[in-house]
């Protein structure tokens, strides 16, 4: 399945071929096939190029690259821009890249804990009001973040927080839609299970952490994997509340500060630092794409 | 998991739960439960009581305020913010908002699907495009945006390159209308669709074989097949395509800022960025017309939530 797309078409008929046809009875006609590989690479080059361009562009002395079209194919690569990318002073990347590591993990564990908690006492806890409670977290996912984005900058900054990384993470630590993964993660669990471990005389703490938590590893990873992203990618908040102090930065303002102080003068470099901002995002979506599918659609399509 | 099976298989499992069962429901509620209960809700309930509901109620207050000398929303306005909304320069960000949410969609929609369709075949080589083709959603709205920049940039513009081979003359991408707020929309569709494929594509590998099958033998093919046999089989997931694609337009903001900062004239301006030029954009500091401005995102926000519920609702009932 995962062979390259170059490999012929021939290298399938042969012994396997009886057998493969009972089994995949809609293998397509070989006219369907080329067309469908012409299509694909087609649309590969157009939404790939950019791809291509950052990474490889990150690698170019600025005269290969700022020209038409760019020289990605002429061989002078080297890690200059990355260098220079993290030496320049003016938009200093260390702070931005520890700001924005703060910032996605910080958001990680506040959805995780805050989510596994609540979602607990709403699915397992026997207390009154357990489903207006439900219904508010609910209610909560309906409002766009940037509905309310002014009370929350002008409340931050009543607080005189604005200059500490925890202004970038404190709205965001709860997050209505992580109380509904782990909820829908919970509701799975055999209700058998959960009087068992009762009369065992296991409490609601031990409960959690044996039995439930163990069990839900795929919400778990979906949520985490989700809150990372959130975090690291967020870009409205940390251009209101920090990025007047180029020290505040986080990568995706640091990003935009690099490219306004070159005045197109350093694109090359401007590639370096987008590639840094990539590494992790490009690493989960890779590796973590089918967390990412299942954990948004586990309640949304279900 | 041990457990798990332990439970599942004893044979008196059955009656113990139902015997716990009846104990549960007669038993009243203990002050120690509710008290953990309790304590477990508190976090996520301080966190979005603060930074979700609390500003709602805030949001309110600020759109009847004006702001003072000093920048603080202290002066009282009645109703005026409420007024600039009825302007012919609020209806243009309207519109352009509009227009921008349905490129987004409509392109963000057909694009994935065009991929995703081949993609379900049985071929050599699927997986590695599938992924190849997310790769794009790893880019934050910054990143997307300086990368188009450079993509569109007149002095090594490959896309203005390959279309002069074709003998076409590249526009100004970012500042002759309408292009920039295509260049602005496409930049958007462009990380929405990676993962906009990955969702129609898990949709595709549910269809069931056999019923596609049997539509074959009753003669449905290409396109009649496509539309009237798989499409509805996987619009569930087409629906939640359309309902993420809508809010992530809906709320784009680094895409405008980086790549027009809502210009020229003000023609990239979504609501948005409305809200964020009023209330933060170079000094500015008119927080009670975003607040308002905001309110009308709230009212976008929660409409498209009730159609939603409304859909799903209306899925669950026919079956």
């Amino acid at each position: 399945m995962t062979q390259t797309t170059t490999a012929p078409a021939p290298a399938e008929t042969g012994t396997g071929q009886a057998r493969r046809r009972v089994r995949v009875p809609d293998r397509p006609k070989p006219s369907v096939s080329v067309l469908t590989y012409v299509w694909l690479a087609l649309a590969a080059i157009v939404l790939l190029f950019p791809v291509l361009l950052t990474v490889v562009g990150g690698f170019l002395p600025e005269g290969l690259l700022v020209r038409q079209p760019p020289g990605l194919a002429d061989g002078t690569y080297s890690f200059d821009n990355y260098v220079n990318a993290w030496r320049q002073t003016v938009v200093p990347l260390l702070p931005a890249f520890t700001n924005s590591l703060f910032v996605g993990v910080l958001i990680m564990v506040g959805h995780l804990v805050t989510s596994c908690l609540a979602a607990y006492a709403i699915v397992f806890v026997r207390m009154p009001l357990r489903k207006p409670i439900f219904w508010l977290f609910m209610a909560t996912i309906m409002v766009p973040y940037e509905a309310i984005v002014v009370p929350n900058a002008l409340f931050i900054r009543s607080m005189g927080i604005e200059n500490s990384q925890w202004s970038l993470v404190l709205p965001f630590l709860a997050n209505g839609f992580g109380v509904f993964l782990m909820r829908q993660g919970f509701r799975q669990f055999p209700d058998e299970l959960r009087q068992a471990a009762l009369i065992d005389g296991a409490g609601h703490l031990r409960f959690l952490f044996t039995i439930v938590l163990p069990s839900v590893r795929p919400s778990l990873t979906a949520l985490s994997v989700w809150s990372f992203l959130q975090g690291w990618n967020m870009y409205f908040w940390p251009l209101i509340i920090s990025s007047s102090n180029n020290s505040m930065n986080t990568l995706q303002t640091a990003v935009f500060a690099l490219k306004n102080n070159g005045n197109g003068t350093q694109q090359a470099l401007v590639l370096a630092g987008v590639t840094i901002t990539l590494v992790p995002t490009l690493l989960l979506v890779i590796f973590g794409q089918r967390w990412l599918v299942r954990g948004f659609m586990a309640g949304a399509v279900k | 998991m041990v457990g798990i099976h332990n439970v599942r298989k004893s044979p008196t499992s059955g009656v113990t739960s139902a015997f716990v069962r009846r104990r549960q429901r007669r038993q009243p509620l203990s002050a120690r439960e509710v008290t953990l209960g309790v304590l477990f809700c508190v976090p996520a309930l301080a966190g979005l009581g603060t930074f979700v509901v609390f500003p709602l109620f805030q949001a309110i207050f600020l759109s009847t305020r004006g702001t003072d000398i000093n920048g603080n929303p202290s002066r009282s306005v009645g109703l005026d913010n409420f007024a600039e909304l009825f302007t012919p320069e609020f209806g243009t960000v309207l519109l352009q908002t509009l227009l921008f949410t349905i490129f987004v969609v409509v392109v963000g929609l057909v694009l994935p699907l065009a991929l995703a369709v081949p993609l379900s075949q049985r071929l050599p080589g699927m997986r590695v495009f599938r992924t190849l083709f997310t790769l794009p959603f790893a880019y934050s709205a910054s990143a997307a945006s300086v990368i188009w920049l450079l993509m569109l940039d007149p002095s090594m513009s490959p896309v203005n390159w390959a279309l002069r081979l074709f003998g076409v003359a590249a526009p100004g991408w970012t500042t002759e209308s309408p292009w920039p707020l295509v260049t602005v929309a496409w930049a958007t569709v462009w990380v929405v669709a990676g993962f906009n494929l990955l969702v129609l594509a898990a949709g595709l590998a549910g269809v069931d074989q056999e019923v596609l099958e049997a539509a074959r033998i009753d003669g449905a093919t290409g396109f009649r097949n496509f539309f009237s046999v798989v499409l509805p089989m996987i619009s569930p997931n087409v629906f939640f395509v359309v309902v993420t694609t809508t809010l992530t337009a809906l709320q784009a903001l680094g895409q405008v800022q980086v790549m027009t900062d809502g210009g020229p004239n003000g023609s990239t301006t979504t609501l948005v960025f409305a809200i964020y030029h009023n209330a933060f954009e170079y000094g500015n500091n008119d927080y009670g017309l975003a607040s308002a401005q905001g309110l009308v995102l709230l009212i976008i926000g929660i409409a498209l939530a009730a159609v939603q519920f409304g859909v799903i609702e209306r899925r669950v009932h026919y079956r």
